[in-house]
């Protein structure tokens, strides 16, 4: 059983715990996940880890709610216990000095970022980080990205804070204006967006790295539910990534493979919907 | 061998059946198919043993259970005592009954074998498992004095268990690291409940509890830990790998990320261990094509063609390049299969899984095969017939070719050594790894083995570390 010891609202559709999990806070490193069951009928969800307190043994999650697992995961309050928490897991990312470090947030993909930025920052790169957001409200952890970037731009997709446009109209302005410094991208999004962040940063011949969320059963390698195809051949996202060179990733598959149980999730969140309405409040209209 | 040489007289050659669950009905329930003997039929079938002088059946079986002994005591009708007497050897006797190739260990060389029925080993070991079982609580051994020692079991498949036994009741500390929610290994998540309950194994590991071994699930080895923190900063003494092989083979031909393309690994831990079969009540889901097609011929594929009919595959195919004599499934489970009307292609081998427009399987392209010259392992080796090539009409593929060897603990564990295969090297006799104070057993040194193998070897490395904890001697 591990606790949840703090709670916060991004949004109504955006949940961060901490939670108690003091083996998994120990040992993480940047790029790492864990896998979360929420009880005995729950499935197991990986989630990024955003942040890991080793003294007193916290791990931070932020997730966004889109199916029956993460509304249900939304309702649990400070007090209340995870059944199963596993990890960390995942290779960590690779972290060096590159001299300067472009980091790229696209909506709940901000959180797995933060640690990555913080550990490039901390190796001594100059750290530009780029987050974006459909609209202002869901945009997250802007002050905590504030404290180690050197430079930050958000971005909104209707103008509602910062520039209006993408993350990779605004990667495509710092690669053309200061392009020769940068020796490394990371790109961490919805599938779609890492896909055009390769497509924009293609031609500056700077090295991309992605973060993959493919659907996962073990997340130990014992399964291949996580499969994606990279520079031509299978890899397992939870043992072999979840970072993978951004140019060799075949986007679409993993966009085809992740709508497999779109007909059951669909299924189950409306089952859901009707046994708890309460934790559906303050959201219009879901999926 | 004279003594072997049963009279011709009295020779009783009416292998007794087991009572089975109707096929129509079973294949509707994810129930045991098979039903077990009832007392007077065990006792009937014990009959039957000649109890040999020498008596061939223990030769065959990996773990030396006293075969006839345990039959006598059937015959005086003493069934928990015949229970006892496999356990002497044996760990796991409810399980090993019902899952062990038996026609292919004690029961293919039982002299009434060569008369073509074989005493029912097997199914006399399920009897008197499950007959102590009705009876409560195990009784259980006595546990020697603390010895101070402190030992991790990595895994709790049937190799981890077995060691994790023997150690508590020789007195030392033991505690069970397992990557998933729950333990069993295989048992639980690869076997179906229809061939082998889960409240048989849950029965093993709370048995294993209460010896007082500490269960740490959600634990996993080479990130959690490494082994090298188990034995410095957490202080054990010594370490057991009881990993498995758990990572799934595929064949590599196109068309095999395609969206209703499973691992059988895959498609049976979402049935078995997340109970996607009862879908929506359970949160994780399955998808099941109207026709499906599993690819191999194992007791995986066995499992997983079974299981899809019953999670409502209107037609399900066993696609095998080899002949049916081949096959390494048990025999049983491929009757069973042929009853409950899957569909058996033999010496057929896919070369491309087609896709649809939205990146779902519509089709699988195979190519008829025919058997050739013996290969190394001594199986006639199946090559491709030119120009046979067909489309399969499948709407779902399940791919059962093999498992390998997890690299996260060799990976993390950099002084010792693995094969060429990526498994663990380790003395078969002793199950010491190339690290002092590391041993291992199971299929993570034996490739894809069987469950009594993982037994035998976890008794091994039971009295390889008691000897070791109390020498200190490598
Ligand atoms: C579907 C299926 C059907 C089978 N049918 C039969 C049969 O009928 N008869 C038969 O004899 N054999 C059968 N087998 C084979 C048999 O199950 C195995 O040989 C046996 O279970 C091996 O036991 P083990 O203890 O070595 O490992 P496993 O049973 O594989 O258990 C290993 C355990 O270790 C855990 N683990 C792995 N890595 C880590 C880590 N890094 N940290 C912590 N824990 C970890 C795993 O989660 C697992 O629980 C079958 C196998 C499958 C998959
Ligand atoms: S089981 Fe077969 S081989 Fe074994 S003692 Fe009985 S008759 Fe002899
Ligand atoms: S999630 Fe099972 S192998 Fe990656």
């Amino acid at each position: 059983m591990f606790e949840i010891v703090a709670k916060k609202e991004w949004h109504p559709t955006i949940t961060e715990f901490w939670v108690k999990a003091p083996y998994v806070a120990k040992k993480h490193r940047p790029g790492q996940f864990m896998i979360l069951r929420i009880n005995e009928e729950g499935e197991r969800i990986p989630l990024t880890i955003a942040e890991s307190n080793k003294e007193e043994g916290l791990i931070r999650i932020i997730f966004q709610k889109v199916g029956k697992t993460t509304f249900h995961l939304g309702t649990l309050n400070v007090g209340d216990n995870i059944l199963d928490v596993v990890g960390p897991l995942g290779k960590p990312t690779h972290i060096e000095n590159r001299g300067t470090v472009v980091c790229v947030g696209g909506g709940v993909g901000i959180a797995p970022l933060f640690p990555i930025a913080c550990g490039m920052k901390e190796a001594g790169n100059r750290l530009i980080t780029i987050l974006g957001a459909r609209s202002k409200d869901l945009l997250i952890m802007e002050d905590d990205f504030k404290r180690v970037s050197d430079e930050i731009i958000i971005t909104t997709d209707d103008g509602s804070y910062g520039r209006k446009g993408f993350v990779t109209h605004a990667l495509e302005d710092v690669l053309k204006s200061q392009g020769d410094k940068v020796g490394e991208v990371v790109g961490i999004g919805p599938p779609i967006m890492m896909k055009f962040i390769a497509k924009v940063a293609e031609p500056f011949g700077v090295p991309l790295t992605v973060s993959l969320n493919s659907i996962m059963v073990d997340a130990t390698g014992m399964c291949g539910a996580c499969r994606v195809t990279v520079g031509g051949k299978t890899r397992f996202v939870c043992v072999d990534g979840p970072e993978f060179n951004g140019y060799e990733v075949d986007f679409d598959e993993l966009m085809m493979r992740q709508s497999m149980y779109k007909k059951q999730e669909q299924e189950a969140l409306e089952r859901f919907k009707k046994e708890c309405p309460q934790a559906f409040e303050g959201i219009g209209e879901v999926a | 061998m004279a003594e072997q040489k049963p009279k011709k007289k009295g020779l009783n050659l009416n292998r007794l059946d087991m009572p089975r669950q109707d096929p129509k009905v079973r294949i509707t329930n994810f129930n045991e198919v098979a039903l077990g003997y009832t007392a007077e039929m065990a006792m009937e079938e014990a009959e039957r043993c000649l109890e040999c002088k020498k008596p061939l059946c223990v030769d065959g079986c990996p773990a030396e259970v006293k075969i006839p002994e345990f039959i006598h005591l059937i015959k005086e009708g003493k069934f928990i005592e015949a229970s006892l007497k496999i356990k002497e050897t044996n760990a796991l006797p409810a399980v090993c009954g019902r899952v062990c190739p038996q026609e292919e260990q004690c029961e293919e060389v039982c002299v009434l074998a060569k008369k073509g029925a074989p005493v029912a080993i097997g199914r006399l070991e399920r009897f008197v498992a499950d007959y102590e079982a009705a009876q409560g609580e195990a009784k259980k051994p006595e546990i020697a004095p603390p010895t101070g020692k402190k030992v991790a079991v990595v895994g709790s498949g049937p190799a981890g268990l077995t060691v994790a036994a023997d150690l508590a009741v020789l007195g030392h500390k033991v505690t069970i690291f397992e990557a998933l929610h729950k333990a069993g290994g295989v048992l639980v998540y690869g076997i179906p409940e229809f061939r082998l309950p889960k409240s048989i194994v849950q029965r093993e590991v709370d048995y294993i509890t209460s010896l007082g071994v500490e269960l740490k699930t959600d634990v996993v080895v080479g990130k959690t830990f490494t082994v090298d923190d188990l034995l410095t900063e957490e202080g054990y003494d010594a370490v057991f790998l009881g990993v498995g092989a758990g990572l799934p083979w595929f064949m590599e031909i196109p068309g095999e990320n395609l969206n209703g393309v499973y691992s059988a690994n895959e498609f049976l831990t979402r049935s078995n261990l997340m109970k996607a079969y009862r879908f929506p009540e359970y949160d994780t889901p399955i998808c099941v094509g109207k026709k499906v097609a599993v690819v191999g011929g194992g007791n995986v594929a066995m499992d997983a063609v079974r299981s899809a009919l019953r999670l409502g595959a209107a037609e399900a195919h066993i696609v095998y390049r080899r002949s049916r004599a081949e096959m390494p499934a048990r025999a049983e489970e491929i009757e069973n299969a042929e009853e409950e009307g899957v569909i058996f292609n033999m010496l057929v081998n896919p070369i491309e899984i087609l896709g649809d427009e939205n990146g779902w399987v519509k089709g699988m392209k195979c190519i008829r095969m025919e058997l050739g010259e013996p290969d190394s392992s001594g199986r006639r080796r199946p090559v491709p017939i030119e120009g046979s090539e067909f489309i399969m009409d499948v709407d779902m593929v399940i791919m059962s070719i093999g498992t390998g060897a997890n690299p996260l603990i060799p990976s993390t564990t950099p002084d010792m050594e693995v094969n060429k295969w990526g498994y663990i090297v380790a003395d078969p006799n002793t199950c010491k790894t190339t690290k002092k104070g590391v041993f291992a057993g199971g299929d993570i040194i034996r490739g894809a083995a069987t469950v009594i193998l993982a037994v035998g070897d976890g008794k091994t490395a039971a009295r390889e570390i008691h000897n070791y904890l109390t020498t200190g001697e490598w």
